[in-house]
């Protein structure tokens, strides 16, 4: 059964290039995740401190998220050709609204008393921000970055179709030739990528976080 | 920017509104496959959600149904279900297509249904009870209503992503939409994928307008404050 759907002789000859496509899936999301977190960082802090922002903010987050992937980098394709930039363009756009919804609720969600109890010690900005507000919404940011993160992992498979690299590739080319192994490579390689990627980053969330230990977390 | 002329010009140009690449057509297609897909999904995916919620149970299911669903990359449920497809004398194009839109389609729905239903108050309920309301009036009077919105808002995701996805359905030999966009970058027409583009696009956000509109009028007018609306379906872009 299982022989039908994978031919190991396919994956040891291949072991070379499958490990430089995983390499480049990682990076493509790597960049992704870190430039939308960046992007969705500021556009939070506006929207934290100018709220008659916040609903803008997110339409246009939203409509950006509704545009499916393979559009979206249609779109690109005639400006920014077959690239990296078209690819990271449209995965960084996927990020925005899960990442803004929940920066604000998680700076929304740092109790009031806490920043002024923090201002009567003498705290000011940007210690105010770095050292309390942004510790105290990091539960809430992590599980928007980890909602994120798997879903920019298996948007990458998309990018194949734009000529550009990652796990994807062996998903179409199975498809393009009909021969189930690299299909199957591909699927469970990036599976294994999102699952490794949310672990990492509930891990990263346990070591930063050691007052939330030993209670349930907020927002899963 | 003469990109822009050029794409005015090819949905101006007649030979694209007749024939087997028609926009009606491929239009049409792409937008009774999703309704197939949506609705089928729907009959599977909503009473075992609904009766789990119900049931105080499931709450764990739904949440692993809801990873899984966002962890699995929907183009590779597209591709495997080709293979599958051939294998099951269901041949190319249609049938692949139908399947990987039926399966991505079950996640939000379920899950949705089972945390909307489940999360409804206990006091509630154990009211409605106190009234002496029988269970399934219980279910379909005060239950099922309050969940409404977050049951619909499922119905939406799923809907969504399915349009989007259908989109990839060219890659496996099926029409609809996707077909623009996949031969466009078979032969670099710039303008058709971006005839393509726009097509399904729109498509996609009058989808989830429609819905979201839709959302609000079925939604009794005391459930309508309740803070949950999303319940717990993001929905994965597609």
């Amino acid at each position: 059964m299982i022989e039908s759907w994978l031919d190991w002789d396919w994956v040891t000859r291949n072991s070379d290039e499958i490990w430089r496509q995983f390499v480049e899936h990682l990076q493509l999301t790597g960049i992704a995740v870190g430039l939308g977190f960046t992007i969705a960082l500021a556009a939070s802090l506006i929207a934290v401190r100018f709220r008659r922002t916040y609903t803008p903010i997110t339409w246009v987050a939203g409509a950006l998220y509704t545009i499916p992937s393979l559009a979206l980098f249609a779109f690109l394709v005639p400006v920014t050709g077959l690239s990296v930039t078209t690819a990271e363009v449209g995965l960084v756009s996927y990020t925005l609204l899960i990442l803004i919804r929940n920066t604000v609720a998680g700076l929304d969600g740092v109790p009031p008393e806490v920043r002024e109890a923090a201002r009567g010690l003498g705290y000011r900005h940007p210690r105010l921000f770095l050292e309390v507000d942004l510790p105290l919404a990091l539960p809430v940011i992590v599980a928007g970055l980890r909602i994120a993160t798997v879903t920019v992992i298996g948007l990458v498979t998309i990018t194949s179709i734009i000529s550009l690299g990652g796990l994807g590739l062996f998903i179409l080319e199975g498809v393009r030739r009909n021969f189930t192994t690299p299909m199957v490579v591909g699927t469970v390689l990036t599976i294994a990528l999102a699952v490794a990627a949310d672990l990492v980053l509930v891990g990263a969330q346990w070591l930063l976080t050691p007052w939330t230990r030993g209670r349930s977390s907020t927002l899963g | 920017m003469d990109l822009l002329a050029d794409v005015a010009a090819w949905f101006a140009d007649p030979a694209n509104w007749e024939g087997r690449n028609a926009i009606p057509r491929r239009l049409g297609e792409h937008v009774q496959m999703s309704a197939l897909a949506v609705a089928i999904a729907a009959l599977i995916s909503l009473p075992p959600g609904v009766w789990l919620g119900h049931s105080g149970r499931g709450q764990v299911l739904a949440v692993a149904v809801v990873n899984l669903g966002r962890a699995v990359p929907s183009f590779a449920v597209v591709a495997l279900a080709l293979p599958f497809s051939i294998r099951a004398g269901l041949g190319i194009g249609y049938w692949p297509t139908f399947l990987a839109l039926l399966l991505l389609a079950i996640p939000p729905m379920f899950t949705n249904a089972v945390t909307g239903v489940g999360t409804v108050e206990r006091e509630t309920v154990e009211a409605a009870r106190g009234l002496g309301m029988r269970e399934h009036q219980v279910l379909s009077r005060v239950e099922l209503p309050l969940a409404s919105r977050v049951i619909l808002a499922g119905v939406r995701v799923s809907a969504v992503q399915v349009v989007a996805t259908a989109t990839l359905g060219a890659l496996v030999g099926w029409g609809g939409l996707g077909r623009y966009i996949v031969d466009g970058f078979a032969v670099q027409d710039n303008a058709r994928i971006l005839g393509g583009a726009l097509l399904v696009a729109s498509l996609a956000i009058v989808t989830e307008v429609g819905f979201g509109l839709a959302e609000r009028l079925a939604t009794p007018r005391g459930a309508r404050k309740t803070g949950q609306t999303e319940g717990l379906a993001t929905p994965p872009p597609a």
